[in-house]
């Protein structure tokens, strides 16, 4: 598992609190104390070393691999946004209102057992390469999107269903008119989250043949090769940075003005 | 028009069903407001729902303009009646020109009419609409969301609105505010207003009829002025408190009492003349003319009880305050406490004394209108 995936693990979200929106450090002048002090680190530690063009010495598997790395992502986390925006709409209905949180437990099962366990089954019941690889991401990354879907249109107030039904909406309407839009913003948080932990538990389908940044990482342990395994860590580490940037900038642009505390 | 015929709910809980609303029956002509009020759980507000149909009713039936709701689908028949509740509802995703075209927009009426009717609306409750349509309601007061959530519900001029403590969550110096920007409002579109609450001052204000329930029955159903002069049940009568008789004030316009005719007597008239003319007039007190007629100042029988002797003029007080014939006797009597005045001098529209209200007259014009009604 990786370092993202343990950070949201130890988060307290399995208790059915939605996730967090994502917001940056409190105190945002030391952080960016921090943050300099580290490029400074790096700069000082690059200029004094050849580590970084023996990194570079790698650029064509980086972009090779990155791209396929991205691939896998593109497809598990959509696959999973497909799949748990509806789930988590489907389980929010007043219809499944006693078996919902049950059944959200299925769900946790995705992410309890280990993802690497999770790989190694789908090995087993489907072979190596992408297939497995995307179906295990997949089941990985898809718990916070059903349950901030869940939570998101579980919390919208009733004040605003009743005003709806009340004004002659039918159930449809009151649905994609109120109800989601209202909980747009939580559903982006369960996505964002989602979407980062996906990039950093990609390298792990390196193990069952499916490529991507795992395969400079793993190789350089294998090899005891330090810099070909920082030119896997280094790109997988910026992309989930990337990744929770860009969908930040899609919550603060998508969700409406009215109901996003970010603007 | 809206008439409930024996209209009943029962609800199916798991201790047994229990009834909510239990054959209630009233008829509401068109262009009042009717206030449903009791005490938390007495079947008001499921009476309510049960008009747009958010719950359907277990027996009995409920006719707008004649025609029995059960035959118009629950969704045409929401869209035609405005509905406005407590928490105001403003949708937080949409604009306030969104939000008040809501029903315009399902309706599928033309984008550029509904958002004309919203600035339109918005002008008649002193809402700018260049500064507020494009807003959203977190960017709202308290007061202007509930203005909004009213507007919202005449949106599409429906003929019935229904408003669940509309006014419910607001402070009181707004909720008189935004009370009487409605009543304004409603003299000029006359609606038929079903409107529950359990605010008895907010009823006898609001109300052209007033429905009590009590445990899912209608206890009565009368005018305010009905209602407060002769409670039908021990339990309206102390519901109504003790001061109903007070509330009633509030209802009586000066207009509507016997006045009496004080009177009048010159400065330079002896005090025993003023005398007289109290016993004759039936009249606390004597107005003084001044050499032109003009009253401007007044004797009372207790100054002139005081003195032997001496004229009109050394034991005479200023008026102190008059008041329109309009004016209600809350008004009135807030007045004559204020000043000690036994007699309060009606002026008519051009200033001219009309008549003095009196303590008495006061009471014989109160049970004179209890007996009537």
């Amino acid at each position: 598992m990786s370092d993202v995936g343990k950070a949201w693990r130890a988060a307290p979200l399995a208790g059915g609190q939605p996730l967090p929106g994502g917001r940056p450090l409190p105190v945002p002048g030391i952080a960016a104390l921090l943050w300099l002090l580290l490029a400074a680190a790096a700069v000082l530690w690059g200029l004094s070393s050849d580590m970084p063009a023996e990194i570079l010495s790698y650029q064509e598997d980086i972009v090779f691999l990155g791209l396929q790395h991205i691939e896998l992502v593109a497809w598990a986390g959509g696959l999973a946004i497909l799949t748990g925006v509806p789930a988590g709409a489907v389980l929010s209905r007043p219809a499944f209102r006693r078996s919902a949180e049950l059944i959200l437990q299925v769900f946790n099962l995705g992410t309890t057992i280990p993802t690497l366990a999770v790989l190694a089954l789908c090995m087993t019941v489907l072979g190596i390469g992408t297939v497995p690889s995307v179906f295990g991401l997949w089941a990985a990354t898809l718990l916070p999107i059903v349950r901030n879907t869940y939570a998101g249109l579980r919390n919208v107030p009733t004040p605003l269903i009743e005003a709806a039904r009340g004004m002659g909406m039918t159930p449809a309407q009151v649905f994609w008119r109120v109800e989601l839009p209202n909980a747009l913003f939580v559903i982006f948080g369960g996505i964002r989250t989602a979407l980062s932990i996906c990039v950093g538990t990609a390298p792990l389908a390196f193990l069952i043949g499916a490529g991507g940044l795992g395969e400079l990482i793993f190789t350089g342990i294998a090899l005891n090769d330090l810099p070909m395994m920082l030119a896997g860590a280094i790109p997988t580490a910026l992309l989930a940075v990337l990744t929770d940037f860009v969908v930040g900038r899609l919550q603060v642009h998508l969700v409406p003005r009215g109901i996003n505390p970010l603007r | 028009m809206i008439r409930l015929d024996r209209l009943t709910k029962v609800f199916d809980t798991p201790s047994g069903p229990v009834v909510a609303v239990n054959e209630v029956s009233f008829e509401l002509p068109a262009g009042e407001i009717c206030v449903l009020l009791g005490p938390s759980g007495c079947g008001k507000t499921t009476t309510m729902r049960m008009i747009n149909r958010l719950i359907e009713p277990t027996g009995g039936t409920v006719f707008i303009d004649g025609r029995d709701t059960r035959a118009v689908d629950p969704i045409r028949l929401r869209r035609s009646i405005g509905y406005v509740i407590q928490q105001i509802g403003l949708f937080p995703n949409k604009t306030v020109a969104e939000n008040i075209c809501v029903v315009p927009d399902l309706l599928g009426w033309d984008r550029r009419k509904s958002r004309a009717r919203a600035a339109e609306l918005l002008e008649l409750v002193a809402m700018e609409p260049a500064v507020f349509m494009d807003r959203y309601p977190k960017e709202l007061s308290g007061g202007q969301q509930q203005r909004v959530g009213v507007i919202r519900a005449l949106a599409a001029d429906p003929p019935v609105l229904l408003m669940d403590e509309p006014f419910g969550a607001i402070d009181p110096i707004n909720r008189e505010a935004i009370q009487d920007e409605f009543l304004r409002m409603q003299a000029a579109l006359r609606k038929t207003v079903i409107f529950v609450s359990h605010d008895l001052d907010e009823a006898v204000k609001m109300a052209d009829r007033v429905a009590i329930f009590r445990a899912g029955r209608l206890e009565q159903f009368a005018t305010p002025d009905q209602l407060l002069a002769n409670p039908a049940t021990p339990f309206i009568e102390t519901f109504l408190g003790t001061d109903r008789t007070l509330k009633r004030l509030r209802l009586v316009r000066i207009a509507d009492v016997p006045l009496g005719r004080p009177g009048t007597v010159r400065p330079d008239d002896p005090v025993g003349r003023a005398r007289e003319l109290m016993q004759a007039s039936g009249c606390p007190a004597v107005l003084v003319v001044d050499a032109d007629g003009q009253p401007g100042a007044m004797v009372s029988g207790s100054r002139a009880g005081a003195v032997r002797g001496g004229t009109c003029g050394d034991c005479a007080e200023p008026i102190r305050a008059t008041i329109p014939l309009t004016a209600d006797l809350r008004s009135a009597v807030t007045l004559m406490f204020a000043h000690d005045m036994p007699l309060l001098p009606c002026v008519d529209a051009e200033g001219r004394i009309q008549g003095a209200l009196t303590y008495a007259g006061i009471i014989r014009g109160l049970s004179a209108r209890g007996a009537a009604a």
